[in-house]
């Protein structure tokens, strides 16, 4: 590959936005191309140096102030008032549940070999399935990690670690509650190009954890343990992205 | 100031990227009064337009919003001649030599400085992918311009941004206008 055509690619590398393919292409070019290897060391010095210098600049509170009306006196904006989205959330749980309860049943009656953990991850991809129809994909959305965790508080019993990994190329999009072989789950929501990906995410029990890896109508899903929660990711990107947002995940 | 059915939707979709929408009209205004202004106004418009919203990426839905309420502003507030349309294809080329690579040293102000002397094109990208870490189709959706050419923008900026650090001092003249 000559070094003119990795110019641009140098930066879709560093920005987490090539594809598995054209990532490993760069990657193999970068070993023999002393240059190369030089401008991908000064692009990253060059975006660590923005990143230190801080230079965001949130909004003032008056114009929050302006923008939500002084006479009603709101502070704060919060994620979906929560009275006008639990009644259904929890109607369309329960007939999740229901629905799950009755294929698990049907599949208990009718074994074909498939084995726990293979039921669990069809249940997982049936979840992520529904997601994708119109609206159901967040319950809260929010690309920023400190709107979306304090949202499941009270509306799960744990609190599911939430990251966004935007500047790797897996922004966070929001996140939902899910019922998986009966439980209710976080569910969070990355994007990968044009992608979803649905991240579950519970506490690991002894005995009782999403675990291994696999394809299911066509979606793959990949389990891990970390700090006493159980991770499964869903989706229909490439099993090699799978693994780089799992990896992601335990870097943090 | 809003009001409506919908206040309560807005609030909960689209007024958590209040920080993202004026950090946006700030960067591109280079003026935290200006910005102000700009970004209430976009919020109204957005506020009015949310009949258009459907679902899906409410920060990139009101930064377009954002960018296009900053440029009407900077058009009819022409600042100089700064606003020429920038002819990207005949940036120079960065050039390779170590100094150029060398930026350990910089601190906000340089960056700041550096940043703000860039055409809106560019200053509009970094912004976006280096502070508020939109993806490449995020980019593309709040710039309007094809998911292709958001990466060669970014590099080009990129050089840009390096050429300006610099070169310290030499672009200050253009600020003060």
């Amino acid at each position: 590959m000559p070094c003119d055509q990795t110019q641009n690619q140098l930066h879709g590398y560093l920005d987490g936005e090539l594809d598995p393919l054209s990532a490993a292409n760069f990657e193999k070019h970068l070993e023999t191309c002393p240059d190369c290897k030089q401008s991908l060391a000064a692009e990253e010095a060059l975006h660590q140096s923005i990143q230190k210098a801080n230079l965001y600049e949130r909004a003032p509170e008056s114009l929050r102030r302006n923008l939500l009306g002084k006479s009603e006196g709101r502070a704060e904006i919060k994620p979906f008032p929560a009275t006008r989205v639990f009644p259904w959330r929890w109607l369309a749980a329960a007939a999740v549940f229901l629905l799950a309860a009755m294929v698990g049943w049907q599949q208990l009656q009718k074994p074909r070999g498939l084995t726990e953990a293979q039921l669990i991850a069809a249940s997982l991809v049936d979840a992520h399935l529904r997601s994708l129809q119109p609206g159901h994909l967040t319950d809260v959305e929010s690309t920023d990690q400190h709107t979306v965790k304090p949202w499941f508080n009270g509306r799960i019993d744990f609190a599911p670690p939430v990251r966004d990994f935007a500047n790797d190329g897996f922004p966070l999009l929001g996140g939902r509650l899910d019922v998986a072989g009966g439980r209710t789950v976080a569910a969070l929501v990355y994007a990968r190009r044009k992608h979803i990906i649905s991240v579950f995410v519970e506490m690991a029990q002894a005995g009782n954890y999403w675990n291994g890896a696999g394809e299911a109508q066509g979606y793959h899903w990949l389990a891990w343990q970390q700090n006493g929660f159980s991770f499964c990711a869903v989706s229909d990107v490439t099993p090699s992205d799978l693994e780089q947002l799992k990896q992601l995940f335990l870097a943090q | 100031m809003l009001e409506g059915e919908d206040r309560a939707r807005f609030e909960a979709i689209v007024l958590p990227h209040l920080d993202a929408a004026f950090n946006l009209a700030r960067w591109l205004l280079r003026n935290r009064t200006d910005a102000e202004d700009v970004t209430q106004d976009a919020v109204v418009r957005a506020f009015r337009a949310f009949g258009t919203y459907r679902s899906g990426n409410a920060r990139a839905w009101l930064l377009q919003i954002v960018r296009n309420t900053c440029f009407t502003w900077l058009r009819q507030n022409r600042m100089a001649a700064e606003f020429m349309e920038f002819d990207e294809t005949t940036m120079p080329q960065e050039s390779k030599n170590p100094e150029t690579l060398a930026l350990a040293g910089s601190d906000r102000e340089q960056l700041t400085r550096a940043l703000e002397s860039l055409p809106e094109s560019f200053r509009e990208i970094l912004v976006l992918r280096e502070l508020e870490g939109c993806s490449y189709k995020e980019i593309a959706e709040i710039t309007s311009r094809p998911i292709g050419t958001v990466m060669s923008a970014l590099a080009r900026a990129r050089a840009q941004l390096r050429n300006s650090l610099s070169q310290p001092a030499s672009k200050e003249a253009r600020r003060a206008v």
